[in-house]
C-alpha cells in the first residue's frame, strides 16, 4: 500500500512563505491569549497550592462539596469534576505544618459526608518555595535541551541546519502553549514533560529531512538549495506521514483510554506532534534557505 | 559486525530469553519453587502514582539548629560566669536579636572575654558597644561552626527518620537527602498518610521542666512572666467525652533532661483503666541525673513536655532510682505506639517543615495501571494491523521487531530496577508509535531502491546502509531531549524519560538489527525474489 505515490512533486518551496506567516499568526493568537488569561494557567506545582481528587459514593454537587471545606477556609478553592462521581478541589494554600492540611480536609470531608461516603484518592501539596523551584528547573531543562540539539546537529550537519532545527522546535513549543493557554488548560510538571517529548520527537522528524537534502546535496551539487530541499521533503513525505500517523494513533488512544490523570499530558502532546510534522516541512527548511541567500556554503562554491 | 547469521540470531534469542527470565516474576507469581532459586525475583518496580503511596519533601530548618546550640552554649556560659563571680546581666535571645551580655564594668566583660575565648571556642562575639556606659557583647556562633551543625542537623534528621520509618513497618521506605536541607521521604502502600506524616514530622523534643510554683499563673497570662519561666500548655482529654482541652502552666525555662537520656521507651497498657501509656527506661546516666533531680526537688511538680506541650506534670513524692518513668496523657493505642517510636527514634535536631506532598490512594493507582495497560494494548493492536496492511510482509518483520521491543524494554526495566510510572506507561505508549519509525525508514529506503531496479539482496542492502544514520542521528537527537527531561524530572515525569531512553535505545537494536536477520535470511537461505513490500 502506498499513501503517497512516488512521483509526487509538490511545491512545498512556494507554501513555505505562506506556512510562516500562518505559524506567526498562531503563536501571536497563542501570547494574546496568554495576556488575555493574565498569564499561563499554571497548575499547583509551579504556583504552588493544593490538589484534592474525592471520589464520592453517590452524586455530589459542587456547591455541597463546598460547604463542606468552608469549614477550612477553602471556600475560594476550584472545583472540577472528574470523571463520574469523581471532583478535584483545587486551592491555593499550602499547609507546610507536618498535620496540618491533610488532616484538616479529612475532618472536613468526614463531617460533611460522613465516613465512607467518599474516598480520597489523591493529594497534592506544593508549597510556593518548591514551586519556585519547579518553574526554574523547567524553564532550565527546556533551554538546556534546545542548547544540547543545537550543539549536536551543529557537529553533524552545519549550524544553519542546526538553527533551522531549533527555530522549528521553539515554534513547536510556542504553538503547543497557544492550545494550551487557547483551551485553559493548566500547565504543570506533566506539560513540561510533553514539552520535552515534543522537542524530542520533532527534531527526530527534522533531522530525517535535513539528512536527505544533506545527501541531495552532495548528489546534485548544481541543484539549487530551493530545488534539493523540495525534492528532499518530497522523497521523505511517505515516511513523515506514514511515522506521524502511527504516532499520532497511539496518542489518540492514550488521550482517550489513558485515563483522566494524563489527559492534558497527551492533549498537549498530540498538539505538539501536530505541529511537529508541519514545522519539519514548512519551518525547519525555510530556515536554511534563508541562511543560504545570506551566506552560500563553501561546499558550492567550491565546485 | 557479525556476518553470520546464525550468530546474530543466537545474540537476539539470548537477549529475548534475557528478558524474558527478568519479566517472569512480574507475570506471575506461581513459579515453581525450583525456578525461583535461580530466577531473579525482582518484580518490576511501580511508581508510588501506580501502586499508591505518599512523597514528601521535607526541609530541615537548620538555622532553628544553630539558633538552639548559641542558646544553649550562651545560657551555659551564663552559669560559668556566675560560678566565677563575674558580674553581668543577660539579656536573652529573642527574634531579632542574638543574646547579649550586659557588663557593669571593664573589669568583668575581661573576665567574660578570657572565658569566652578559653573555653568557648564555638562561640564569638557578633558585636559590642557601650549603652550608658555599660558594655554590651551580644554573641554567635561561629560562621564555620554553624556550617557544621546546619550539616549535622541533616545528616541526623535523616538518620533519624529512617529509623522512625523503619520502626512504623513500611516495606521498601525511600529516604534520600537532596540538596543542602532536604529530605526526600517515599512510602509506598502506606494507609494512613496523616499518621505516617505525623510521625515523620514531629520534632519529638521530650524535656522534663520543673513546674514553678513560685509565681502567679495569673499575672504571667496577663503577660507578665516572670524572668526564667514560661507559659506552656497541657493537653488533657476528656476520658469521657473524648475531647481535648489545653490548660495554660507556668513552667521554669530550664530543661532539667531531655530525651537523649533515653534508653528505651514502650508501649504498655496501665492496670485502672487499660489506658496505653509510655514507659521511659534512661540509660546509665540519665538515671543517675533523674535520681538527683528527683531527689533535689521532692514535692515539686515535674512537667513532662513534648514539643512544647505539657503530657503530664505529676507531683514528685521521693527521690525515684533505678531511672524508669512514664508519660501518661490519654493517649489512644496508636497514638502510644508512634509516641513510643518517635522516643527510641530519638528527637530531631531541628524542626523540618513539609514543602511537597504528593499522596495516591491505591484504587486510583490500580485504576492507572488498567488504563495504561489497556491503552498500551489496544495502540499495540492498531499498529501492528496498520503495519501490516501497509507494508505486507515486510510489516510483519516490523511487528516481530517491535514485539521484540517491548519485551526488551520491560526486561531492561526489571534488570536496571527503573520505575514504571503513569507517564512512564504513556512512554511505553508513544514508544510503539515510534518505534516503528525506524522500520518505516529502512522499508521506505528499500522501496526506493527496488524502484532504481535494484535486486532484494542490493535493494536491503543499500536500504539498510542508507538509512542508518539518519535513524542514528534523528534516535540521538531525541537522545538528548529525553536526557534533559530526565535531569529535570522527580517522580512520574522522570519514569516518562525513563521509558522512552530505553525505548528509543532498544528500537534501534530490534529495528535494524533484528530485522535484518530476517531480510537475511530470506534473501541468503531463500533466495526470494520479490519482496513483499
Amino acid at each position: 500500500m502506498e499513501i503517497i505515490k512516488t512521483e509526487t512533486n509538490y511545491n512545498f518551496v512556494r507554501l513555505m512563505k505562506p506556512a510562516v506567516i500562518l505559524s506567526l499568526a498562531v503563536i501571536i493568537i497563542g501570547i494574546a491569549s496568554l495576556i488575555w488569561h493574565g498569564g499561563p494557567n499554571f497548575g499547583i506545582d509551579f504556583a504552588g497550592g493544593t490538589l484534592i481528587q474525592i471520589k464520592f459514593q453517590n452524586e455530589t454537587p459542587a456547591d455541597k462539596i463546598r460547604a463542606a471545606f468552608k469549614s477550612i477556609g477553602f471556600e475560594g478553592s476550584i472545583i472540577q469534576d472528574f470523571g463520574p462521581k469523581e471532583v478535584i478541589v483545587r486551592t491555593a494554600e499550602s499547609g507546610t505544618d507536618a498535620n496540618a492540611l491533610t488532616s484538616r480536609v479529612e475532618e472536613a470531608l468526614g463531617a460533611a459526608f460522613g465516613k465512607g461516603a467518599y474516598e480520597v484518592r489523591r493529594i497534592e501539596m506544593v508549597g510556593p518555595k518548591v514551586g519556585r523551584d519547579l518553574t526554574r528547573k523547567a524553564i532550565l531543562a527546556i533551554i538546556f535541551s534546545w542548547i544540547g540539539i543545537l550543539v549536536y546537529v551543529g557537529v553533524r550537519f552545519e549550524f544553519r541546519y542546526a538553527l533551522g532545527g531549533i527555530i522549528a522546535l521553539v515554534h513547536d513549543v510556542l504553538v503547543t502553549i497557544t492550545f494550551l493557554s487557547l483551551f485553559n488548560k493548566e500547565f504543570d510538571l506533566n506539560i513540561v514533560a510533553a514539552l520535552l517529548a515534543i522537542i524530542g520527537y520533532s527534531i527526530n522528524d527534522t533531522i530525517v529531512i535535513f539528512d536527505r537534502i544533506r545527501e541531495n546535496a552532495r548528489k546534485n551539487i548544481r541543484q539549487s538549495l530551493n530545488e534539493v530541499i523540495n525534492a528532499s521533503v518530497n522523497q521523505t513525505l511517505s515516511r513523515t506521514i506514514l511515522t506521524s500517523l502511527t504516532v499520532i494513533m497511539v496518542l489518540v488512544v492514550l488521550f482517550f483510554f489513558g485515563g483522566a490523570v494524563i489527559h492534558d499530558f497527551t492533549f498537549a502532546l498530540l498538539v505538539g506532534t501536530v505541529a511537529g510534522v508541519y514545522s519539519t516541512v514548512f519551518i525547519a527548511s525555510p530556515i536554511v534557505l534563508l541562511f543560504e541567500k545570506i551566506k552560500p556554503t563553501e561546499l558550492k562554491r567550491k565546485k | 559486525m557479525f556476518k553470520s547469521i546464525r550468530i546474530r540470531a543466537a545474540v537476539t534469542i539470548v537477549l529475548c530469553l534475557a528478558a524474558l527470565v527478568y519479566l517472569a516474576p512480574s507475570l506471575t507469581s506461581d513459579l515453581p519453587e525450583t525456578w525461583k532459586k535461580y530466577l531473579p525475583t525482582d518484580r518490576i518496580h511501580l511508581g508510588l502514582d501506580l501502586q499508591g503511596g505518599m512523597h514528601l519533601v521535607l526541609e530541615v530548618e537548620t538555622a532553628k539548629a544553630v539558633e538552639s546550640t548559641l542558646e544553649r552554649t550562651a545560657n551555659d556560659l551564663k552559669e560559668n560566669l556566675m560560678e566565677n563571680r563575674v558580674r553581668f546581666k543577660l539579656h536573652e535571645r529573642t527574634k531579632e536579636k542574638n543574646p547579649t551580655f550586659e557588663f557593669p564594668d571593664t573589669a568583668s566583660r575581661e573576665a567574660f572575654d578570657k572565658i569566652l575565648t578559653n573555653q568557648y571556642p564555638d562561640l564569638e562575639v557578633a558585636s559590642s558597644q557601650t549603652v550608658d556606659g555599660k558594655g554590651m557583647a551580644s554573641l554567635k556562633i561561629k560562621d564555620k561552626r554553624a556550617v557544621e551543625i546546619k550539616k549535622m542537623a541533616v545528616e541526623q534528621s535523616l538518620e533519624t527518620i529512617r529509623n522512625r520509618v523503619d520502626q512504623f513497618g513500611i516495606s521498601e521506605p525511600e529516604i534520600i537527602p537532596q540538596g543542602v536541607d532536604r529530605i526526600i521521604v517515599q512510602l509506598p502502600g502506606v494507609k494512613d498518610p496523616a499518621r505516617a506524616k505525623n510521625l515523620i514530622g514531629r520534632t519529638a523534643l521530650l524535656e522534663f521542666k520543673l513546674v514553678d510554683d513560685e509565681h502567679s499563673l495569673d499575672d504571667a497570662l496577663k503577660g507578665n512572666v516572670p524572668e526564667g519561666s514560661v507559659v506552656a500548655n497541657e493537653s488533657r482529654m476528656d476520658r469521657t467525652s473524648g475531647r481535648r482541652s489545653e490548660i495554660p502552666l507556668l513552667l521554669k525555662n530550664r530543661t532539667l533532661m531531655t530525651g537523649d537520656a533515653l534508653e528505651e521507651a514502650k508501649v504498655q497498657i496501665g492496670d485502672r483503666f487499660g489506658e496505653p501509656h509510655v514507659s521511659l527506661k534512661f540509660n546509665a546516666q540519665g538515671a543517675k541525673n533523674f535520681e538527683r533531680i528527683t531527689a533535689e526537688n521532692v514535692k515539686k511538680r515535674l512537667a513532662i513536655v513534648l514539643d512544647g506541650v505539657i503530657h503530664s506534670a505529676p507531683v514528685i513524692q521521693e527521690r525515684i532510682s533505678g531511672g524508669q518513668a512514664q508519660i501518661t496523657g490519654s493517649f489512644t493505642m496508636e497514638e502510644a505506639t508512634d509516641l513510643a517510636i518517635v522516643l527510641r527514634a530519638g528527637a530531631l535536631p531541628a524542626p523540618v517543615i513539609i514543602l511537597e506532598e504528593r499522596t495516591v490512594g491505591p484504587s486510583l493507582g490500580q485504576d492507572s495501571i488498567d488504563k495504561g495497560t489497556w491503552a498500551s494494548i489496544i495502540a499495540g493492536i492498531l499498529i501492528l494491523f496498520f503495519m501490516i496492511i501497509y507494508y505486507r510482509l515486510t510489516g510483519i518483520v516490523a511487528d516481530v521487531a517491535l514485539a521484540m521491543n517491548m519485551l526488551l524494554l520491560l526486561g531492561v526495566m526489571v534488570a536496571f530496577n527503573a520505575t514504571l510510572t503513569l507517564p512512564g506507561i504513556a512512554g511505553i505508549v508513544l514508544t510503539i508509535g515510534m518505534a516503528v519509525d525506524a522500520n518505516v525508514l529502512i522499508n521506505e529506503r528499500i522501496r526506493e531502491e527496488l524502484r532504481l531496479g535494484k535486486t532484494p539482496r542490493a535493494a536491503i542492502e543499500a536500504g539498510y546502509t542508507k538509512a542508518f544514520l539518519t535513524i542514528f542521528d534523528s534516535n540521538v537527537t531525541t537522545l538528548v531531549a529525553a536526557l534533559f527531561l530526565f535531569g529535570f524530572g522527580t517522580g512520574p515525569v522522570k519514569g516518562f524519560a525513563v521509558t522512552l531512553t530505553i525505548g528509543i535505545v532498544v528500537s534501534m537494536f530490534t529495528a535494524v538489527f533484528v530485522t535484518r536477520i530476517i531480510f537475511d535470511h530470506f534473501v541468503w537461505n531463500r533466495k526470494i525474489e520479490r519482496i513483499s513490500i
